[in-house]
């Protein structure tokens, strides 16, 4: 091994850049994996055990690997949706509602389009029309919002809440009716399968991991492109970090309110979109296993920049998927994770409390990811 | 004068908050029945060491006694126990209280659970016969005039009967009549015995009011004098450090076509009242015209309606022969507005962007800056190179973000940005030296005149008359929204000025 | 509170009955169905009311509190398991074990303030963020606690869940007693007194979150501890300034806050039904929000607007028992997917202000920074 050079500095620079913010969501994790160690222990487990099983569960085989980036596509979309909303000084916490109404939308496209035609289309049309329905309706959704706080004030954080239960009702109206799957053997609530043409294909042969996922990653590097290197996504966090500079500069506040509401819903009606056509080829109520509240943990995790978000989803993912099998080796309940899950996003929001315990400096400003209900 | 007359001392306080030192190895020391002023420019320290005194902030070092003997001031709670009262720069006052649940807010008076409202109402008006500060105990304290709201202050201080009143910048708010009626108010206090610290950076009142001057510049403390033996250029060669020029060197100007013309103007404020009625005025280009008058006045509702910050309820605005009322911030801004805004933190800059990005902050969309949709670092880099250079910004590189300058470089960073745009027709200039240094002062000054001999039109709005006076070709007053008169500069004076800021009819000539 | 605030709940609660009584009547007496009416909106307000006081205090000293669903949520969760476990292992009799179950349910809600107190004032983490940590939390402490002590390995009861003692019943005023003889034995008559007379028979948790709304409004506006706390919420340097410890009174409030989504997370579990199920709170903390917004940040507003959600409760659940009435051409609304939607449409219509601007206090959300 050669000693380092001392001009290597630009490098340690941008790795001294890294560390710093990564340092701090790598020791919130850190932490509340060991509380959840200790949960384990209080309720009679072995936590080693456990947590074995849980990394086998998740990148032990093939299959594991596979079922993780399954896990961690729609938990890419919906971060992502968090995120960029976040990046424009909005908390979408709607987009459960959206991504359940972008799978509502993809599905109806997907089995209900070439009867309403009355020919079959081919897969290069078809799917991207109910890729896009699924999309445009969780934006939308959004949009609504969006356009509520521009024009009245009216907060985002209620009312996308509010449009989640509006969400839920309303989606739980059209499966469990109208759109309901009419096969006689057929008692829950979900829609008939979508037609081939409109499936999204896995990538290898014997496994589920579908194009969807590299979907997700594109997508990914298109957010981190839009807000860092056009000149919409300049205004976006202008509006974002200082609305009344924004304003001054001239630009639009309330339209790039609503655009960025409406590509948040977007990217969230995506990750239902994509489940529809990718995986689950129909759209059944309760498919989410809160998607879109995890996506909050998740966008904070990965404080709202693409990269950190993609690697959020794969620790979330790794955990969801893991759980199963941690909970066959060990007979702890799966929502275990979830209280994990809990205490990460404690421990990053209250970035505070981690760097206390580790007795980190602050660097850089505070970043305000909201407002109180000043509108 | 022997040692029992002292009844506050501070001796070698030193305070350090990140990156300065706000305090620095301090002495002061106040006598019984005196107004001792504290003099300093922005950011001197003198409201540093006032707020140790009080005890919002605690000393790193150094020693506190009153009367004599040594405390430990932890908190305002143990001041206020202590005799000691703050009038503070910005009025720590509840709008939505009622002038009693103001006075008595942290010793209440109650009846059987209740705040007994009555009972402090009367208290108040005792101590206003006393002292001759007439309050309303009734008055919704968000209605009042600030000058009221300062009475409200200093009631509230000898309500817990403060025998020691420190009075941060309490003129800044007033017009020169208000103000002589608080040095009245402050020899009536010391004639009974109470001691007052007066914080200023104003000369002038320094000498007038003052029994003992205390100088402080970058956190130490100068020389403490007396009116009798010094003068307004010794007292400003000591808070600045050096000579100083206190008047703008300026030509006369020759006034040519109307750039900006506004009729019959009328702005509401975010509570829906009317701030500013029916306002006219024109101004040309060549010549600054000032708008003076005390703050809250209707200014600010003023500049944000001709900057399209707030849409006007009625009127019209032009500017170079376009009607741009009710227009967007953008329009009006590529119809040649260059604006620098009251509150440069809140409108003038991203404080988390780079110096890069605020300096191109109204012009980020249009070639260069913006191809296609897509930003243009380079242009940004290379413009931001260029005005960093050509406005003195001090700092190591563009990349720099702006919450990290100093108030005087943000300011010249906002000023580059906005002045030299190219179009520039008009330039609205809000406070713009409000907080800043003599040294930034001085610069954003001569900036604003070198616009003026271009033949660009400026209209300076400020509450600091002499800045008014320095600056403007033509001078316009506002009070309670209406303008009450416009005049030119040489035919008035300060006294005159300040009568009409006080709402003194205009008698016409 | 402005009159014409309260006209418009006035209008909105007229509406809402206004549309029960139309289709019922055919199968019903006004009468009847408007104190039938009545009897249910208090009784679904009471969460809405508690959880809105929780929100007025907090908001009044400055602290934004989104996590009052989550509140709710474990306080129902302890409460109910407190109850349930006493009488079940201690065989302990109804009122005390619910008793106790309670003030575990208002101690739970006091921790979760004091989560929230220490995220938000101590830590000075975006209030937002940290309400709905709580959230978020709350979901996955009671999921993962309702499966790992019933279900899990060390499960309490052999893999299954005993039933809970019960429920509070409701508090009897002798109404019809004392006018009965009025009626002189007319059965019309007699039946509309009993009606009434049911109006009133609430439960404890409902007659405790009315009277809180007086109490609190009477400390708010009229003690010292009320002045501090809006001084607080106003201008907290300004109170800081005057010797009030800013962080210490906005510690007590969003705890005191904590405590009365606690109760209200009771009313899920010990005052409404006997039992738990994971997000049973389903969206009642975020509505409280929207009541105490449109009740502008008073007590008393608050419970008006609670009142309105109320209805609009009421109203969903007295439509399933006319849908038969209900006409063909209307019979989306036999659906109680759609007419369960209007809380919600309701509270989104309110945040638009078109009742109104509303005024938070001007530091709300602001952490305090000396």
């Amino acid at each position: 091994m050669q000693p380092e050079k001392q001009e290597k500095s630009l490098v340690r620079q941008v790795l001294q850049a890294i560390l710093d913010a990564t340092l701090v969501p790598f020791l919130a994790i850190f932490t509340a994996v060991l509380i959840g160690g200790l949960i384990i222990k209080i309720v009679g487990g072995d936590p080693f055990v456990a947590y074995k099983a849980l990394l086998q569960g998740a990148f032990g085989s093939k299959k594991a690997l596979s079922e993780t980036a399954i896990w961690a596509t729609p938990y890419i979309f919906a971060g992502l949706a968090v995120a960029l909303a976040f990046r424009g000084g909005l908390f979408n916490i709607g987009a459960e509602g959206q991504l359940a109404f972008g799978a509502v939308f993809s599905a109806l496209i997907g089995y209900a389009l070439p009867g309403w035609l009355g020919f079959d289309l081919p897969f290069y049309i078809h799917l991207p029309l109910t890729i896009l329905a699924g999309a445009l309706a969780g934006g939308t959704w959004a949009a609504i919002v969006g356009a509520l706080k521009a024009y009245t004030g009216g907060h985002e954080v209620i009312n996308t809440i509010m449009m989640n239960y509006i969400a839920l009702n309303m989606t739980s109206f059209l499966v469990g009716g109208i759109m309901k799957d009419k096969n006689p053997l057929n008692v829950i609530s979900r829609t008939p399968l979508i037609a081939e043409s409109a499936r999204i294909a896995p990538i290898f042969d014997g496994l589920r991991i579908h194009w969807g996922f590299v979907l997700a990653l594109v997508m990914a590097f298109a957010v981190w492109w839009l807000l860092n290197k056009t000149t919409l996504g300049f205004e976006i966090r202008t509006v974002g970090l200082n609305p009344d500079a924004a304003k001054y500069a001239g630009i639009n506040v309330k339209r790039i309110i609503i655009i960025t509401m409406l590509f948040s819903g977007i990217l969230a009606g995506l990750a239902g979109s994509v489940e529809v056509t990718g995986l689950n080829y129909r759209h059944e109520l309760g498919f989410s296993s809160g998607y879109g509240y995890d996506a909050i943990a998740i966008a904070l995790l990965g404080k709202s920049h693409p990269l950190g978000v993609v690697l959020a989803s794969f620790l979330f993912a790794a955990m969801r998927n893991g759980a199963t099998r941690m909970q066959f080796m060990t007979q702890l309940p799966v929502d275990l994770i979830s209280m994990i899950q809990a205490l990460i996003l404690l421990f990053v929001a209250a970035d505070a409390i981690v760097r206390y315990i580790y007795r980190i400096k602050v660097k850089g400003e505070r970043v305000v990811l909201t407002r109180g209900w000043g509108g | 004068m022997t040692e029992n007359n002292i009844v506050l001392e501070a001796k070698g306080i030193t305070k350090q908050f990140p990156g300065v030192l706000a305090s620095d190895n301090v002495n002061f020391d106040l006598r019984k029945g005196e107004i001792h002023a504290l003099l300093g420019e922005n950011g001197a320290g003198k409201s540093t060491l006032m707020n140790l005194i009080y005890g919002l902030h605690n000393p790193d070092k150094g020693e506190i006694f009153v009367n004599g003997k040594a405390v430990v001031i932890h908190s305002p709670k143990d001041s206020i126990a202590l005799g000691i009262g703050m009038v503070h720069q910005h009025f720590m006052l509840i709008p939505v209280f009622d002038v009693a649940e103001n006075v008595m807010l942290g010793d209440e008076t109650t009846k059987r659970g209740s705040l007994d409202h009555k009972f402090v109402a009367d208290r108040i008006k005792e101590i206003s016969a006393q002292y001759g500060l007439d309050v309303d105990p009734n008055a919704l304290v968000g209605s009042l005039p600030v000058g009221i709201q300062q009475r409200v202050e200093i009631v509230k201080t000898l309500y817990r009967n403060a025998e020691i009143v420190i009075l941060d910048e309490p003129t800044a708010v007033l017009t020169p009549q208000e103000a002589e009626d608080l040095f009245r108010i402050m020899r009536d206090l010391t004639a009974r015995g109470v001691s007052i610290i007066f914080i200023t950076h104003k000369l002038k009142e320094v000498l007038a009011v003052a029994d003992r001057i205390t100088v402080m510049r970058a956190g130490r403390v100068i020389n403490t004098v007396t009116p009798a033996e010094t003068d307004s250029a010794q007292l400003a060669n000591m808070m600045v450090g050096r000579q100083v020029i206190l008047t703008v060197d300026k030509q006369d100007h020759k006034a040519e076509n109307e750039i900006l013309k506004v009729e019959g103007l009328t702005v509401r404020d975010q509570r829906d009242l009317e701030t500013v009625h029916n306002v006219s005025f024109t101004v040309r280009a060549g010549e600054v015209l000032g708008i003076a008058g005390v703050q809250g006045n209707g200014q600010t509702e003023l500049s944000e309606a001709l900057t399209g910050l707030r849409f006007p309820t009625g009127g019209k605005v032009t500017i170079a022969g376009r009607d741009l009322t009710s227009k967007s911030p953008r329009i009006i801004t590529q119809a040649g507005l260059a604006h620098i805004p009251e509150d440069r933190q809140r409108h003038g800059l991203v404080l988390s962007y780079s110096i890069a990005d605020n300096m191109a902050l109204c012009d980020y969309y249009y070639p260069p800056f913006s191809q296609r949709g897509v930003m243009q670092p380079k242009a940004l880099d290379e413009n931001a190179r260029k005005l960093i250079s050509e406005y003195d910004v001090r700092t190591p590189s563009p990349f720099v973000n702006a919450g990290k300058l100093s108030g005087g470089n943000q300011q010249k960073v906002i000023v580059a940005r906005e002045l030299s745009r190219e179009n520039v027709k008009l330039v609205i200039a809000n406070q713009p030296t409000r907080g800043l240094d003599v040294g930034s002062i001085e610069y954003i000054h001569s900036e604003i005149i070198k616009m003026r001999d271009r033949g660009i039109a400026v209209l300076l709005i400020s509450a600091e008359l002499d800045e008014i006076m320095a600056l403007s070709d033509r001078i316009a007053v506002m009070y309670r929204g209406n303008i009450v008169t416009i005049i030119e500069t040489k035919k008035t004076s300060r006294e005159q000025l300040g009568l009409w800021m006080a709402g003194a009819h205009v008698e016409h000539a | 509170m402005d009159w014409k605030r309260f006209g418009f709940i006035a209008l909105i609660i007229t509406i809402l009955f206004g549309a029960v009584v139309l289709v019922g009547q055919s199968q019903q007496r006004p009468l009847l169905i408007i104190t039938s009416m009545l009897a249910t909106t208090i009784a679904v307000a009471t969460p809405l009311t508690l959880g809105a006081l929780a929100g007025v205090y907090c908001e009044r000293s400055g602290v934004v509190n989104i996590g009052i669903e989550g509140m709710m949520l474990s306080a129902a969760f302890f409460g109910w398991f407190t109850g349930m476990y006493l009488s079940n292992v201690y065989h302990w009799t109804l009122m005390p074990s619910i008793l106790t179950g309670t003030v575990v349910a208002i101690l739970t809600g006091a921790l979760m303030g004091l989560l929230l107190a220490w995220l938000s004032v101590t830590f000075k983490v975006d209030q937002i963020i940290g309400g709905t940590v709580i959230n978020i939390l709350a979901v996955g402490l009671t999921g993962f606690l309702n499966r790992q002590l019933f279900f899990g390995k060390t499960s309490l009861f052999g893999g299954t869940v005993p039933s809970s003692p019960g429920v509070f019943s409701a508090i009897h005023l002798p109404i019809t007693e004392i006018f009965a003889p009025l009626c002189k034995g007319g059965n019309i008559c007699l039946e509309n007194i009993n009606a009434i007379n049911r109006v009133f028979d609430q439960k404890p948790i409902a007659w405790a979150a009315i009277i809180l709304v007086f109490v609190s409004h009477y400390v708010l506006f009229h003690t010292r501890w009320g002045l501090r706390t809006r001084a607080v919420g106003e201008h907290p340097r300004a109170a800081d300034t005057v010797g009030i410890n800013v962080e210490g009174m906005r510690y007590a409030n969003v705890i005191i806050g904590g405590m009365m989504a606690g109760l209200a997370g009771a009313y899920f579990t010990i005052e409404s039904i006997p039992s738990f199920e994971p997000l049973m709170t389903n969206g009642r903390g975020f509505i409280s929000l929207a009541a105490m917004i449109f009740g502008n940040w008073t007590p008393i507003g608050a419970w008006a607007a609670a009142l309105v959600f109320g209805s609009s409760q009421a109203l969903q659940i007295n439509m399933q028992l006319y849908r038969d009435a209900i006409p063909p051409e209307w019979s989306f609304l036999q659906q109680s997917y759609v007419v369960g939607l209007t809380p919600y449409i309701l509270t989104m219509l309110i945040l638009t202000g078109i009742i109104g601007k509303t005024t938070p206090p001007a530091a709300d959300g602001v952490p305090y920074e000396k």
